[in-house]
């Protein structure tokens, strides 16, 4: 009862009585929000790094079939197949999500609705450890008998329900549960992020005075929770499957794997918005920061993403079109797959429409926003290809399809995380990045990733189907152009895994010798720029309040071209 | 128990709760069970099959939603909340309707459209539904289905 | 452990407040995880006569009582509920407690029922109905074992009449629980 009559002032005393802790207390069983999203952050950047060492093995394997991958060496079948499995889960359940919804999300949740804490600090250091559990489960995946799952992150039964097909049969089930545990840790923190983000706003701030991110990153948490559940069910189903041997997936006793494949995308789309719909919010704090401008429809946009979500739903079995779905449901799904690409562009259009007429300063974190917006467009595009029935039978499982998705994904998780990242570091460490070494960072990576997955689009129209470990023993596909598109490809993907040293040599320079930040680097009105950098714990002495919403740039008859949200007039 | 002053339950939903009559609730709720349960008994005893399936369906199903809605009403007082709470179950009872609708055109279609099922797999699936040890012996199943 | 509460927790911008805010979160995460599983029963319940069969096999008696069993407990929680509200902890606490042996009752027939349904040759391998037989009835039997717990570590901090406003977030749950058992009770055993 204490607490409720306890004034700011004194919360802010009582924390800083936190001060003398251990190490331990300290970093690793913090219940502080920017403690657990630093968690977040750095498990989700190492996975990266694992999920990207795998891609180099299986990318250099399809360059030069056979040849001994260094660091590596043979890549037998088996290996390529845990390998691209392992690369599509970690990329998204261990990279994209940690970092776009759970690190940005505990950052920023709390500092930009101006209260000290999430509503439930245990509950959010839970999230992270059985986060942290789900990660050791998928490694211990790797060293049990027959090695780590191999049967694509879909885990299409009856290929990973029977040990006899998919010859992994420890991993299979230890995948399974690696990625449950890391669902629930998300809708722990989801459930976490939405009842902040209703709840705990400071005063003055209305629905329409959060920011963007805010809302996309709890929008965001609402689809997960909504979507993940049959999967959840279904997960137990395939588990009983494997184990124990019941059939519901097993046409010949009964069940029925197109089940499965409908319980898993009716997660597994919607999933490509949870992770799409933070890096939009991203890009939009930092395209109007940059230009100087209101965000152009702050209400529409809302309405736009919430649009997004509610059709999300409704497209999932266009990843099924060749799965011997009903043809007559096939219609309806290409439908609402083309249909969905009308929010989406509208958002795209939001931007482009900031950005007219701003005064545009191309600092490193507008770079990566730009190239968001330039390479998803491309994305988007050849998903028209994908998500009409028609064309889907000749592209489906060809190189065409990743590509489409890796310009999706690429976009969302890579050039989105890095606008964010760069964007929110004077925040989160106090000092300013190198603003040379981020250019050459982002043009390399950016050329680079290009120079990656648009050889693929290429290769996938000629027919290169990409679950295939060893392209020599079909001649067809062994032609001298298909060689070398795919060489081109993996050069450029490892010209940009080596550019991340870039990346990874400024963070370490500019943690010791970057400028110091100040409380408000890039002139910003949200909330979180009016706390120190880095934000104590507790985050402000005073707790702020908000007057205006969070996109006053520019506004007329102010001497200065901002107008923070906690400033009265 | 107290009287229902509408006024009080708009102005302050943080505060606690009517507490309404609820062993009359209670007592309501064992009613329809006894229903529920004596509707398909009843139908047992009906020759026209489908006067029989309707009472079963109706009986189990009707006054499983009419029981579930008397517990979310008056037990976990959903119309004391804000008006969101009820909106979001609907929501997510509607997102799982929506996944029938998608998903059974597929699962419920055990023949196909331009195939034929092997035979051998129709056999299989015929000897897994009636599994060898689960004959008779269960007379003390006290129920008569039909 | 309360003077560690953020102010964040205390706040009530959607008028709420925030526990029972995010106990109806919690409901609606797990209205889609019985739904992904009930919504594929009745697929194949429909789909397939052989269901039909062998759901003729459960014991329609054992489940009309367990559904008694939740109902009555489900009063004894919202009368601990009203106890709570009216600031009388001890009372609260012993209706709580009330509420957990309606659970272990409900626990302890199912698993009565199960061992006879195993003795007759019914696993969970049987065949389809069976394996969707266990399975819900087994996730929601987690459930409610989970709620349990829950509800005796509640009873026991209200007793002492502290956090007193748990009463109500448990017995939303628990109510919750009781639901599922409603439509799962004529999925399962009613029709037939």
């Amino acid at each position: 009862m204490a607490t409720q009559t306890m004034t700011a002032g004194a919360a802010g005393e009582a924390h800083a009585a936190h001060a003398e802790q251990t190490f331990w207390q300290r970093y690793v069983f913090s219940t502080d929000h920017k403690t657990i999203a630093m968690q977040y952050l750095f498990t989700g950047m190492a996975m990266a790094v694992l999920g990207g060492f795998f891609s180099y093995v299986f990318r250099m394997q399809m360059a030069y079939p056979g040849a001994e991958v260094p660091f590596w060496g043979i890549v037998t079948p088996a290996a390529y197949n845990t390998l691209i499995t392992n690369h599509g889960a970690i990329m998204i359940f261990w990279v994209a999500m940690p970092v776009l919804i759970a690190a940005f999300g505990n950052y920023l949740i709390p500092l930009m609705l101006g209260c000290d804490d999430m509503v439930f600090p245990r509950l959010n250091r839970l999230s992270y450890q059985i986060f942290l559990l789900s990660v050791l489960v998928l490694f211990s995946s790797f060293f049990v008998k027959g090695g780590g799952f191999g049967g694509a992150w879909t885990v299409y039964p009856p290929l990973s329900s029977k040990a006899e097909y998919n010859l992994t049969p420890g991993g299979s089930t230890i995948f399974l549960i690696a990625v449950a545990l890391e669902f629930v840790a998300f809708l722990m923190g989801g459930i976490n992020f939405i009842t902040t983000a209703m709840n705990s706003r400071a005063p003055g701030m209305k629905m329409y005075d959060i920011p963007m991110v805010v809302w996309t990153i709890v929008l965001a948490s609402i689809l997960f929770m909504g979507s993940v559940g049959p999967l959840v069910a279904g997960a137990v189903m395939l588990i009983f499957d494997q184990t124990i041997g019941t059939a519901f997936f097993d046409p010949n006793r009964g069940g029925d794997p197109i089940l499965w494949q409908h319980l898993f995308w009716f997660f597994g789309h919607p999933e490509v918005y949870v992770v799409l719909l933070p890096a939009l919010g991203i890009v939009a704090e930092i395209i109007t920061v940059f230009s100087r401008k209101k965000l152009f429809a702050y209400r529409t946009a809302i309405y736009v993403a919430i649009a997004t979500c509610v059709l999300s739903f409704t497209v999932w079995a266009h990843h099924q079109f060749i799965a011997g779905i009903d043809p007559r449901m096939a219609n309806i799904f290409t439908v609402t797959t083309l249909l969905i690409s009308v929010p989406v562009a509208q958002m795209m259009l939001v931007y482009i429409a900031t950005l007219y007429g701003g005064s545009i300063t191309f600092t490193t974190p507008m770079l990566w926003a730009l190239g968001f917006i330039a390479t998803f467009l491309l994305g988007g595009v050849t998903g028209i290809f994908l998500g009409t029935a028609g064309s889907d039978i000749y592209f489906h499982d060809t190189y065409f399809v990743l590509a489409h998705f890796h310009y999706t994904f690429y976009p969302i998780a890579i050039i989105g995380s890095f606008a964010g990242f760069t964007f929110w570091f004077p925040k989160m460490f106090g000092r300013m990045l190198n603003e040379t070494l981020g250019k050459i960072h982002f043009w390399v990576t950016i050329t680079a990733f290009s120079g990656t997955f648009l050889p693929l689009f290429v290769t996938g129209i000629l027919g290169d189907n990409r679950r295939i470990p060893d392209h020599r023993i079909y001649p067809e596909l062994d032609t001298p152009m298909l060689n070398g598109l795919r060489e081109f490809a993996t050069i450029s993907m490892v010209i940009m895994l080596l550019v991340q040293f870039v990346f990874v040599f400024n963070v370490v320079w500019s943690l010791r010798r970057g400028k110091k930040a100040g409380k408000n680097p890039w002139k910003a009105n949200t909330l979180e720029w009016t706390a120190d950098s880095p934000p104590p714990h507790g985050n402000w002495k005073d707790l702020p309040r908000v007057y205006r919403g969070p996109y006053e740039y520019s506004v007329p008859g102010r001497s200065e071209d901002y107008w923070p949200q906690d400033v009265p007039n | 128990m107290s009287n229902h002053d509408a006024g009080e339950g708009h102005a302050e939903s943080g505060a606690h709760a009517h507490h309404g009559p609820y062993v009359r609730i209670w007592a309501i709720l064992l009613a329809l069970l006894v229903v529920s349960v004596a509707g398909p008994l009843v139908a047992a005893l009906i020759e026209h099959r489908p006067t029989a399936i309707a009472i079963t369906l109706s009986t189990a199903f009707g006054i499983a939603v009419v029981k579930a809605y008397m517990v979310v009403k008056n037990f976990m007082h959903i119309d004391f909340t804000k008006r969101f709470v009820p909106y979001l179950v609907v929501t997510m009872v509607l997102f799982m309707v929506l996944l029938f609708a998608g998903t059974a055109p597929d699962v419920m279609k055990v023949k196909g459209l331009n195939w034929e099922k092997p035979a051998w797999i129709e056999a299989n699936a015929e000897a897994a539904a009636h599994p060898a040890g689960a004959h008779g012996a269960h007379g003390d199943h006290g129920e008569s289905g039909h | 452990m309360s003077s560690g509460r953020p102010i964040a927790t205390t706040r009530s911008a959607a008028g709420m407040p925030t526990g029972r805010l995010a106990v109806w979160w919690v409901i609606a995460s797990e209205i889609v995880i019985f739904g992904g599983l009930l919504a594929s029963y009745v697929m194949y319940r429909l789909a397939h006569d052989a269901f039909a069969e062998q759901a003729a096999h459960t014991n329609t008696w054992i489940g009309a009582f367990n559904t008694f069993v939740l109902l009555t407990s489900s009063l004894m929680a919202v009368q601990a509920h009203k106890a709570a509200d009216e600031g009388d902890g001890p009372r609260a606490a012993r209706f709580l407690q009330l509420t957990a042996a309606g659970g272990l009752l409900f626990a302890v027939v199912k698993a009565f029922e199960w061992t006879d349904e195993i003795r007759h040759g019914f696993t969970i391998t049987s065949s389809t109905f069976w394996s969707f037989y266990y399975t819900a009835a087994g996730l929601h039997a987690a459930h409610v074992l989970a709620g349990v717990v829950i509800l005796l570590i509640v009873a026991a901090s209200a007793k002492r009449s502290v956090e007193l406003h748990r009463v109500e977030l448990i017995g939303i749950y628990w109510h919750f629980v009781d639901v599922v058992w409603i439509f799962l009770f004529p999925l399962l055993y009613i029709a037939k």
